[in-house]
């Protein structure tokens, strides 16, 4: 087990990588499968050391093929075991989604809760790192839809190890999605703070008394330091915005969302994969639904564009700015 | 006595059901089909071995240029195919113009041996556009980043063109660790039951990233996977660059003549990691890397065709000065940034934009004049 060390500062990367290593050794059920995961590492480190310290049955390096992986994941699921999956990249793990869709999404309900499948699935997810195409997807809404499963995202290096650690210990399955672009963003970070529940969201940045207009910001993952840059900006602009850090979108936290809605009046969604259809409408659907009388301006959506992710050299275009955040926050002194 | 030996067992299915029983027609040889240091070199077109010499010459040159580009930053990354030249410059060489190629990110050098401006070739491992060529000008598939995806497409290409009454081919290039995803076998599976124009050429070059083959399969060989598809498999050393062509025309000729598709093995190594960003320190030895570059595909013709009298100093030295004239050329192009034009994330999503996307054009050339007008009031300034 861990002891108790003062603070360090840790990358998102080491963070995820130490969650990893604290859950094999606290727990002989929890086995780490995919591809490249053992002696390499994973392409981005974060099983490094996992087979060294612990075997190559408990980190294993896989065949390549996402359905056969995470398929192998429901059988050892099926027989007491607590797999921890490791999809390469985001669209990589498309051809898994029939295992993920048919079954383990429904097991739970189709056998009335006598096989539950406690299967953790992680993906490094979304662009910003100049991935040529097929490496910056963000596939969350895919997985939101998909009732009978979990999906969380951390957005702070504290976060990647809490969040990893308790999908770990959760009877169900959960789509654990990494925010590739932060893999290298660093904080102070302690492994003993408490475990996070799964499904509360926590506001990252809350309102300075007098600060300016208030509005209030829901982000998750990627998106969030963005958001928090934009919250500083915004200053300049007299606006006061609140950030609310979503965590997890299944399940999701309507009482965190709708307290900080409510205290503002104004509301900003902003992710970056495709705003129609995507979570961002999901998320203004309940909050104009609860909190209208609240609302002094429709929820707006800050996303990325309605397109298949473009190459490297424009993406800059298609994500989500700073400046197009202030310009709907701007907007949102609708008829005031 | 097993299930399997009841008489019952042997009865059924019906024999308008039968599948093929007798494997030994299919089952391919356990040694690679090798050319040079044999007899068989001494039957081959001479004007043909020495333009397998000199596009190898030129792959090897390919390979370095490209590798050193990424260095400079002008590619975000590279997938090297040094030491699998040979496979790559006989897919293209064993096809024919009409027939079709479908790559894997890997195979840019196929893709360029088959015709295509080797910028055009590159733009997706620059990062300026997903697919910069014209797949139906070379018939070239654009290079596919998903393992094995492509495979299921050459197949239904091969099935339509025959619907078609055309005696096109095509030629899917997977790698080793591809061989392992499913859209593999459905393929392989596919292409026999429609008995398509179809070949899978599979360069086993002894990775996928970190995984070596020992883990990938317990195959005795990966050409033995088309037994149990019913189909034929071929194993050829990979850097035999004269085996690699033969074996695959063969192949190629095979398909068109309507026997069905075939499979081919080619044994070869990575011999520079898995790509530019990647450490292959962590899985593999020097030594290991050290025995195959002793089977490099390029010294290996090199000394065969010179011990046959086919190749002089002339012609090395002039097959140098192409191979230098192709990297000039890849230097002065990558030497020109490319111009994007970033409404142009709107113009092939669909063939007609919805009215959202029509919006978001709308909302981002606004943007675009903004920026222009603020850098050009900055530059006033
Ligand atoms: C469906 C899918 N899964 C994972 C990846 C990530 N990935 C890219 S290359 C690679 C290894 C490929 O190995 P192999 O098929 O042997 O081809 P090689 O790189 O050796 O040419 C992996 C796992 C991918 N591109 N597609």
């Amino acid at each position: 087990m861990t002891t108790l060390a003062p603070p360090a500062t840790a990358t998102m990367a080491q963070a995820l990588n130490t969650a990893l290593r604290d859950s094999l050794r606290a727990d002989p059920t929890v086995h780490v499968l995919g591809e490249d995961v053992g002696t390499l590492g994973g392409v981005f480190r974060i099983t490094d050391g996992l087979a060294a310290e612990f075997g190559a049955d408990r980190c294993l390096d896989t065949p390549l093929a996402e359905a056969g992986i995470l398929g192998t994941a429901v059988g050892m699921a099926m027989y007491g075991l607590r797999p921890v999956v490791e999809m390469q990249f985001d669209a990589f793990a498309y051809p898994a989604f029939e295992q993920l869709v048919s079954h383990v999404a429904r097991m739970r309900n189709r056998t009335a809760g006598r096989m539950p499948l406690p299967i953790t699935i992680r993906i490094p997810y979304g662009g910003g790192i100049g991935g040529v195409e097929h490496h910056s997807d963000s596939s969350e809404a895919y997985y939101a839809h998909t009732p009978g499963l979990h999906v969380v995202t951390p957005g702070t290096v504290g976060d990647a190890y809490g969040l990893l650690r308790a999908a770990i210990a959760s009877d169900d399955p959960v789509v654990f999605l990494e925010p590739k672009r932060l893999y290298w963003s660093k904080a102070d970070f302690t492994p003993d703070a408490p475990v996070p529940t799964l499904g509360k969201a926590v506001v990252r940045r809350p309102l300075s008394p007098g600060g300016g207009s208030p509005a209030t910001l829901l982000t998750y993952g990627p998106s969030l330091p963005l958001c928090l840059e934009a919250a500083e900006a915004a200053r300049a602009e007299g606006w006061d915005l609140s950030v609310v850090d979503l965590r997890s979108l299944v399940p999701f936290d309507d009482e965190t969302v709708f307290e900080a809605v409510r205290a503002t009046g104004r509301a900003v969604v902003v992710h970056e994969s495709a705003g129609f259809a995507g979570v961002g409408a999901e998320i203004a659907a309940r909050v104009s639904e609860r909190c209208f009388h609240h609302l002094a301006a429709p929820v707006l959506r800050v996303t990325g564009f309605d397109i298949p992710y473009p190459p490297p050299m424009l993406e800059r275009h298609h994500l989500p700015s700073v400046d197009r955040i202030l310009d709907a926050v701007a907007r949102l002194q609708w008829e005031q | 006595m097993t299930v399997l030996d009841h008489p019952a067992a042997q009865t059924w299915p019906p024999d308008a059901h039968a599948p093929r029983r007798d494997p030994a027609p299919l089952l391919p040889d356990a040694e690679p089909v090798r050319i040079l240091g044999t007899p068989a070199l001494g039957g081959l077109d001479p004007e043909l071995l020495r333009e397998l010499y000199r596009r190898l010459v030129a792959g090897r040159r390919y390979n370095q240029q490209a590798t050193t580009l990424t260095k400079q930053g002008s590619l975000a990354v590279y997938p090297s195919s040094t030491g699998q030249e040979a496979c790559q410059v006989a897919a293209a060489t064993a096809l024919r113009p009409t027939d079709w190629l479908f790559p894997s990110y890997r195979d840019t050098l196929a893709v360029v041996s088959r015709g295509v401006d080797p910028v055009e070739a590159l733009t997706l491992l620059r990062g300026n556009a997903h697919s910069g060529y014209d797949p139906y000008q070379h018939r070239v598939a654009p290079l596919s980043t998903p393992l094995a995806t492509q495979a299921p497409h050459a197949v239904g290409l091969a099935h339509a063109a025959r619907l078609r009454g055309d005696d096109t081919v095509a030629l899917a290039l997977v790698g080793d660790g591809g061989t392992s995803e499913g859209d593999f076998h459905e393929a392989l599976n596919f292409a026999g039951v429609l008995n398509a124009p179809v070949v899978f050429l599979v360069q086993n070059n002894g990775y996928a990233i970190s995984v070596p083959l020992a883990k990938q399969s317990v195959a005795p060989t990966l050409a033995h996977k088309a037994v149990g598809y019913g189909i034929q498999g071929r194993l050829v050393d990979g850097n035999d660059a004269a085996a690699m062509h033969t074996v695959l025309t063969e192949a190629v000729a095979h398909a068109r003549s309507g026997q069905g598709p075939v499979l081919v093995e080619a044994v070869t190594y990575r011999l520079e990691a898995h790509t530019n960003a990647d450490d292959a320190g962590r899985y593999r030895t020097p030594d290991e890397v050290a025995a195959w570059q002793r089977h490099d595909p390029l010294p290996l013709l090199e000394r065969e065709l010179r011990a046959l009298g086919l190749l002089g100093d002339e012609e090395v030295a002039q097959a140098a000065a192409e191979a230098e004239a192709l990297a000039a050329r890849m230097r002065a192009m990558f030497h020109v940034k490319p111009e994007l034009d970033p409404m142009s994330l709107f113009t092939h999503v669909y063939a007609e934009p919805t009215p959202q996307l029509r919006e978001q054009a709308a909302q981002l050339a606004a943007e675009l004049a903004a920026e222009a007008e603020a850098q050009q009031e900055a530059a006033a300034r």
